[in-house]
């Protein structure tokens, strides 16, 4: 099944899409907690094997950038905000479920069309 | 004469206990004498309500009054309203939060939480809003921090993490030497699943807002606070211009002071029948009688003389204008704008149905503080107050009255009462047991004359005349004469005046 996936993203960004589709993403954590590493930890490895190295991954500390915390609104965290593609969307936690992640990226919605 | 309150008063002051626990004051009028000293420092109160119970406005008072009053700056964090809307709300308050948060005493923010918008996948942290409430602390160097409310926030999250977060924001806060105020609404959800005010919070205050025959009254009650002695009754509240106002239990208020100071009703006739001396300093008097009888020329006289004395006296007219009351006066000799010049006297007008009575008994109260007047009229009583005398009212009258007495200030009330309802006059007992001197007017025709009587009911510590004066107002004032013998042996007068006795239980 994760190799269909693959198979079909590649298609669909090689075939549909002339240019290569590529995730932005920004990832926002607090020190180094169990659930800051473990979100790291869950969502690059769902984005190895899901998104083909076609991804950018910053991860940002609120402690030592405490004004961002203002300026993206943020509460909750580890928060993930997806910039590219647009539209901008955003989910929180430790991404435990892979599932969950996936259909918030949109991927597994694309591989059943 | 009042032992009986003394001894009271004495028996619940010693079964006081004090505690030695720091304490934050709010500010809020009445607040700090039912909590004894505010709610305790440095730990999280909640307050909570049903939607416009009064917790923003409460929430907000304490952290304005802290900037003002205390030197102490706050935060203030909305999930709910607007920052904008809310400074405009609070701004018809006569807080002014614009300038506090130019000066750097006042952070204000809303913190937007849209649960559509972003989705929650796995265990979180609520980390971002305590890096923001650190970043706004040590911005106004707060000491004070008010959360409004937790319901958005706990809309949507998955429970059982919410609940270990607050634990840790709650324990942050306490790290920050900050006192703080959390406000939520009163679901039986959130008391039922959460249970959040009874572990965490060191003391909870619950606010109701209850309509009542068409009158809303809000209540607040202190649910627990932990390591200190708190009522368990519901205190009365009023929200008005001036923020809120709570009125304390009488039963906490300090000893009541008797004087034995005289003050001259202002009629040496009706001096005459209180033993040759008038009324003691801080009692509390009223004027009963029908309408038309003559009670407002009583008070009047009592107002006119009391303000000639440079004693200050706030005249609360229920039912004339001030403008109507001053020139009805004149007609019978008293030059009221005498004493309105010279500020002695001052008036309080309002219709009654403008208000219910505790917003009246609130302004008057305000007033009293704003001139210090030492007599206050409240002419007439009956009219701000319902048909039927319930205990509410009647509570709140005692406090009013209680209140007075503390203060030294010689009120006179008038009541009136028609002949029709003499028999119903429930109402009116239930203020006649209230206060110290009652003086009642009756009329009566008799032979095609209508004919005023005046008689002293009761005057506590006094030794007053037990007689029916004949009561009668002409152009040179109040004339109250012995009753002629030829009226006393006309048909019905006896019999008349018996039964008007019985109906009001004359003391024996």
């Amino acid at each position: 099944m994760v190799d269909n996936l693959k198979r079909n993203i590649k298609a669909k960004l090689k075939g549909d899409d002339a240019e290569e589709k590529i995730y932005v993403f920004q990832l926002f954590i607090v020190g180094s907690s169990n659930v800051s590493i473990n979100a790291i930890k869950n969502f690059k490895s769902i984005c190895e094997t899901n998104l083909n190295n076609k991804y950018n991954l910053e991860i940002i500390d609120i402690n030592e950038q405490p004004q961002m915390a203002i300026t993206e609104n943020i509460i909750t965290l580890p928060l993930l905000i997806k910039r590219f593609p647009l539209p901008e969307e955003k989910m929180f936690g430790d991404f435990s479920n892979t599932q969950k992640v996936l259909e918030f990226l949109n991927i597994t919605t694309q591989y059943k069309k | 004469m009042e032992n009986e309150i003394i001894t009271s008063t004495e028996a619940t002051k010693n079964g006081t206990y004090k505690f030695d626990l720091p304490k934050s004051l709010t500010g809020i009028q009445g607040l700090d004498e039912i909590t004894n000293g505010g709610i305790p420092e440095n730990r999280p109160t909640i307050i909570v309500g049903g939607t416009g119970a009064g917790k923003t406005i409460m929430a907000m008072e304490y952290i304005v009054n802290g900037i003002v009053k205390y030197n102490e700056p706050g935060v203030f964090m909305t999930f709910e309203e607007k920052a904008d809307e809310l400074k405009i709300n609070v701004n018809s308050m006569g807080l002014d939060l614009k300038k506090h948060i130019d000066e750097n005493k006042l952070f204000l923010e809303r913190l937007h939480i849209d649960h559509n918008e972003i989705q929650q996948i796995g265990k979180f942290t609520l980390d971002g809003l305590i890096v923001r409430l650190g970043l706004a602390i040590d911005k106004v160097k707060a000491k004070r921090v008010v959360l409004d409310s937790l319901d958005t926030l706990f809309d949507g999250y998955e429970k059982k993490i919410i609940r270990s977060e607050f634990k840790r924001l709650f324990g942050w806060l306490k790290e920050k030497n900050v006192t703080a105020i959390i406000t939520a609404e009163l679901e039986d959800s959130f008391a039922s699943q959460f249970r959040l005010e009874e572990i965490l919070a060191d003391c909870v205050f619950l606010l109701t807002n209850r309509v009542h025959n068409q009158i809303a009254t809000r209540r607040l009650r202190i649910i627990k606070y932990r390591g200190s002695c708190h009522s368990t009754n519901e205190f009365p509240f009023v929200i008005d211009q001036n923020g809120i106002t709570i009125f304390p239990d009488v039963s906490e208020s300090p000893q009541i002071i008797v004087s034995s100071e005289i003050i001259s009703s202002g009629i040496k006739q009706i001096d005459e029948m209180l033993d040759n001396k008038g009324f003691y300093v801080g009692s509390s008097i009223l004027i009963s009688g029908p309408a038309g009888s003559g009670k407002t020329i009583v008070a009047a006289s009592f107002a006119f003389n009391s303000s000639k004395q440079k004693r200050t006296t706030l005249y609360c007219a229920f039912e004339e204008a001030p403008s109507q009351v001053i020139r009805n006066m004149n007609t019978i000799g008293l030059t009221l704008e005498e004493v309105i010049k010279s500020d002695d006297l001052h008036f309080y007008y309002s219709r009654p149905t403008l208000k219910n009575l505790e917003l009246h008994l609130i302004a008057i109260k305000k007033m009293i503080k704003k001139i210090n007047a030492t007599v206050v009229i409240l002419d007439p009583l009956t009219n701000i107050m319902e048909e039927n005398i319930n205990s509410d009212i009647r509570s709140m009258l005692v406090r009013f009255i209680d209140y007075l007495k503390m203060e030294q200030i010689t009120v006179m009330i008038t009541a009136t009462i028609t002949t029709s309802s003499l028999e119903l006059i429930q109402s009116n007992e239930g203020i006649s047991s209230m206060v110290d001197t009652c003086i009642m007017i009756q009329e009566k025709t008799l032979k095609s004359v209508h004919h005023k009587f005046i008689y002293v009911m009761k005057s506590r510590g006094i030794n007053n005349s037990k007689t029916e004066y004949e009561f009668a107002i002409s152009s040179e004032g109040i004339k109250i004469t012995p009753l002629k013998l030829d009226l006393l042996s006309e048909n019905g007068f006896l019999s008349n005046s018996s039964k008007v006795s019985k109906g009001f239980g004359i003391k024996a």
